[in-house]
């Protein structure tokens, strides 16, 4: 098409420079265009949260961002945030903790909640719930999603007090 | 030499039944790494887009697709006309009726399917649609059952109006079958001569079971080698590929149906959907693959309703609270094709389960499916078929009837309740129940919430409220319930002729490993998990060692899938019988190999061994051996078992639940202070996951109790399209649920189990709903209608005079 433009991300470190039509969102560009196909469509209208990433350090939901407007940023999906041989702390506490059911809802949550523990490191329970309300799962009923994400940054915590 | 290990370390190196086994599917789901439709990509894939009608009762009189066509990247604009050669413009439903997959002549419910754009990109298959033009002419519309049955409106203008329907003679034009069971004079006769009758009208509202991931399909139709090969959200594959046989004449085995990781079901992935036809049959046109994957907005208004049941409901009782008789008339909404998922023989599915957890001698109910302007569906979101509609009538009749006794509604319970003795029970509406100790779990419940402190508290907050000291009522939220899950007997449940077993294979590998596969397929419940778990109990070899696969009808047994709670009760009875199988020929060739004969080997955990000589055994992992090793007299190499397993009767797992809630008289806002659950699901697989399951299932409970629904205007327009307007819960809103159990085994199922995921919900909505009415009773209120949003729970307070 005549209105593709090139445009440039980073996405988990590694930089991308691709054609694509402005009014392209995002999270077609990460599964479609570069096989990222952790981030999910749950609803395309904000509401759900599958597709968390985050975006130039804030967690953005991909469904409702055009390519145009994240040009030139740096974003990380789940899968920047571990690998088989080292998994975040988040990705083994959802497993512990029985976080996860159908998995549909996990990439987003796990981004979301990575990037609320940075924001707070040490949150309540209240804490947690408030900041991961824009994130829906419809099998878990949360509970254990809030568990594992306690325990993870009571983990997390622990590991940098170990270290200091 | 390894130091011998104690029975009780050999038992919990199997990792099997009973204990919390973390999940295997887990490290692909928390990297990125799931497989769900959207994630496939084939090459030279098209994508297919729908015109919808924005109307919910026209005429088409035309339609335009060419400027559609002359956009680039268009490959084909499919409407009825293109589809009524091959026969496939209707497809048959679940219920016996027929729908049609591309609009023919005209439109029944807003946003039924009229064109199917295919096209490059999804992009410029959305730019198409909207470049077709469909000129409509409206007609009446009508979204109330109740004046549909009075309509002059003729709805379904393809049917005879004096033929029957599948389901026996219809009454009128938009009347879609009468079911009745039970006993009507009789029933009549001791509601009349009753001490007391409460009566009400009970409406479960049309909700929907929206999964976080949509319905959809890849249809991939290989023109040289003759085989189609179909990817979809599918929780039936295999019922699935018969359909896609019978209804596009490709013979069974040239059709390959796949459900890759579905990312939760809930009901809404039953069904067969116009788009899976259209997708078919765009790629046998085009020879490429086809996806098609619905938006948020298209699942909640086309693919898939649930409830929406009028239940006119009387319960008779001694002036002691003995109740003597139920009486039950449902009109039920169907919308514009009668495509409910339920048994052949059940057009109301499992209604009749209504006498709940009470023994009730004499019952009578009857069913009037409706034809409207709405969608169609009516699957069983998180429950067996209607038993949630099943278990909020009595649950509710109980309250209203202990009001018109001035009974406290525990108490009128616990004097009700088909006793422990009473099993295997057989109902007044025709059920056997299999197992149950319900007085036990009902003081256990009671017990643990200190039931009546809590009723000193409300009574206190009620003198408070009246003195003016507080705005805040306290409802306590009463529920007992009966399902009845695991269709079914194949006897007398069958889905479009396929009688309801299921099935499982298993391959015992040299090295003492496994592979086990089934008729069912997993949509977040854990299958690969639980079902290894069962396994391992039975043959000994590790869970970790047992690979567990489901959702390929190239590879796995014919099953009728996972909905309704029939996994465990009736897949997971199929993989004991198969286990045992496998045990049966391991113990001819334990004997062989221990030189001795068939009965003088035993079982014992991993290993058979020789009976009063347990150091001398073979363990299942050298038999797996043995049986490709050896060439053993009159026992033929390898070590596999299928079963199919139909199953005795259904299971009747159990629950007593309590809610305690605060209700904001001014703002109408709810704040749940404390929900127990007690669960009996028989023999307890893996407890970590039931306890996820009850999580789940009570949360989807709050969400159609407090505000999930799917309204309509009266033209027809569906008011609660997007997650902006239907209430999927939070974490902010939601709280954290106490579990318990009892365990009351099934006395039929080979491992006791009676399945577990859909209690919840069942139990669930009632529960809170009864919370709800409860903090009102004081004040007058007998029954209001769900959902109870703020706005509504305000205008009961209003309309009982509260707000001064």
């Amino acid at each position: 098409m005549s209105n593709k433009k090139v445009f440039k991300l980073t996405v988990n470190g590694e930089e991308q420079e691709f054609l694509a039509e402005p009014r392209e969102l995002l999270i077609h560009t990460l599964r479609e265009r570069l096989g990222k196909t952790g981030p999910h469509i749950g609803c395309e209208t904000s509401h759900c949260g599958a597709c968390t990433v985050t975006l130039n350090g804030k967690s953005v939901k991909s469904c409702t961002v055009f390519v145009a407007q994240a040009d030139g940023a740096e974003i990380t999906t789940i899968e920047g945030l571990g690998n088989p041989d080292n998994l975040h702390v988040l990705q083994e506490s959802f497993k512990e903790h029985h976080g996860l059911q159908c998995g549909f809802c996990t990439p987003g949550m796990i981004t979301r909640a990575s990037k609320l523990l940075e924001e707070n490191p040490n949150p309540t329970e209240q804490e947690v719930r408030f900041g991961m309300a824009g994130n829906i799962c419809r099998c878990t009923g949360y509970q254990n999603i809030v568990k594992s994400i306690l325990a993870a940054a009571a983990e997390m915590n622990a590991a940098k007090e170990a270290a200091e | 030499m390894n130091k011998e290990l104690s029975r009780e370390e050999r038992t919990d190196a199997l990792g099997g039944m009973g204990c919390k086994r973390k999940r295997v599917e887990d490290a692909r789901f928390t990297q990125g790494k799931g497989n769900y439709v959207d994630d496939i990509k084939l090459p030279g894939m098209l994508h297919g887009d729908f015109v919808r009608s924005p109307y919910a009762h026209a005429r088409v009189v035309s339609i335009n697709t060419d400027a559609a066509m002359a956009l680039d990247g268009v490959i084909a604009v499919l409407t009825a006309a293109d589809l009524a050669p091959l026969g496939l413009h209707w497809m048959p439903t679940l219920a016996g009726d027929k729908q049609m997959v591309l609009a023919d002549g005209k439109v029944l419910f807003q946003g039924q399917e009229v064109a199917f754009v295919v096209a490059k990109d999804r992009y410029i298959a959305a730019d198409a649609v909207e470049l077709v033009e469909v000129e409509y002419e409206e007609l009446p519309v009508l979204t109330d059952p109740f004046a549909a049955l009075e309509s002059d409106v003729v709805l379904r203008e393809d049917l005879d109006p004096t033929a029957d329907g599948a389901h026996g003679p219809r009454k009128h034009h938009n009347h879609i079958f009468t079911w009745e069971v039970g006993e009507k004079d009789a029933t009549e006769q001791v509601l009349d001569e009753a001490d007391v009758v409460a009566e009400e009208m009970v409406y479960y509202h049309r909700t929907h079971p929206c999964p976080l991931e949509t319905c959809g399909c890849v249809a991939s139709m290989d023109k040289v080698n003759g085989k189609l090969t179909l990817h979809g959200t599918f929780q039936a594959p295999h019922a699935i590929r018969t359909v896609v046989s019978l209804i596009s004449g490709i013979e069974e085995h040239n059709i390959r149906v796949i459900s890759p990781d579905i990312g939760g079901g809930f009901g809404n992935k039953v069904g067969a959907y116009p788009g899976y036809v259209c997708s078919v049959v765009a790629s046998i046109v085009t020879g490429v693959p086809v996806k098609w994957v619905e938006d948020r907005m298209e699942n909640l208004m086309t693919t898939a309703f649930a409830r929406d049941y009028w239940m006119k409901g009387k319960i008779s009782a001694t002036k002691e609270g003995k109740i003597t008789g139920l009486w039950c008339h449902t009109t039920a909404d169907h919308g514009g094709f009668d495509a409910c998922a339920d048994p052949t023989k059940f057009p109301a599915g499992f209604m009749n389960i209504c006498t709940g957890s009470y023994d009730i001698p004499t019952a009578y109910l009857a069913v009037d499916g409706v034809y409207t302007n709405k969608a169609p569906g009516g699957v069983s979101y998180r429950c067996s078929f209607r038993v949630t509609e099943a278990a909020y009538f009595i649950e509710r009749m109980i309250e209203v009837l202990a009001i018109e006794l001035n009974m406290d509604a525990a108490e009128l319970r616990r004097i009700n309740f088909i006793r422990k003795d009473q099993f295997p029970y057989q109902s007044a509406l025709g059920w056997e129940y299999d197992s149950g100790d319900y007085h036990t779990a009902w003081d256990k419940a009671l017990k643990a919430v200190d039931y009546d402190g809590l009723r000193a508290e409300q009574a206190q907050r009620v003198e408070d409220f009246k003195a003016g000291k507080t705005r805040k009522l306290m409802g306590i939220g009463l529920t007992h319930f009966t399902e009845i899950v695991g269709a079914g007997p194949v006897k007398n449940c069958d889905i479009l002729g396929l009688g309801m077993f299921d099935s499982c294979e298993i391959r015992i590998h040299p090295t003492g490993s496994a592979i086990a596969r089934l008729g069912t397929i997993s949509q977040g419940q854990g299958h690969a998990t639980t079902f290894a778990q069962i396994l391992a109990t039975e043959i000994g070899l590790p869970a970790d060692s047992i690979t567990i696969e489901e959702g390929d009808t190239d590879t796995a047994p014919y099953g009728l899938g996972t909905y309704g709670s029939r996994s465990t009760p009736v897949a997971g009875a199929a993989t004991a019988m198969a286990g045992r199988k496998i045990r049966a020929k391991a113990q001819m060739i334990a004997a062989y190999l221990l030189e001795v004969h068939d009965d003088d080997v035993e079982f014992d955990v991993d290993r058979f061994v020789v009976k009063g000589a347990p150091e001398k055994f073979k363990t299942m992992k050298e038999i797996a051996f043995a049986a490709y090793n050896q060439a053993i007299p009159g026992i033929e190499p390898g070590l596999e078992a299928v079963s199919y397993y139909d199953p005795p009767n259904m299971t009747y797992p159990f629950g007593a639940y309590i809610c305690v809630m605060d209700i904001d008289v001014d703002t109408g806002e709810t704040d749940i202070r404390r929900f127990y659950a007690l669960d009996d699901c028989g023999t307890r697989i893996n407890p970590m996951i039931i306890e996820g399951q009850v999580h789940g299932g009570l949360t989807e409970a709050l969400a159609v109790a407090l505000g999930q629904e799917i309204a309509y205007d009266d033209m027809g327009n569906v008011k609660t399209g997007t997650l902006m307007d239907f209430f999927l819960p939070t974490a902010w809103e939601v709280p954290n649920y106490e579990t318990d159990h009892t365990v009351t085994p099934s006395p039929h199922h080979p491992i006791g189990a009676k399945g577990v995921g859909e209690s919840p919900h069942v139990g669930g909505v009632p529960c809170f709903s009864n919370a709800v009415n409860d903090a009102f009773r004081a004040f007058g209120l007998r029954h209001t209608h769900m959902p109870h949003d703020h706005w509504r729970i305000w205008k009961t307070a209003n309309d009982l005079g509260l707000h001064g």
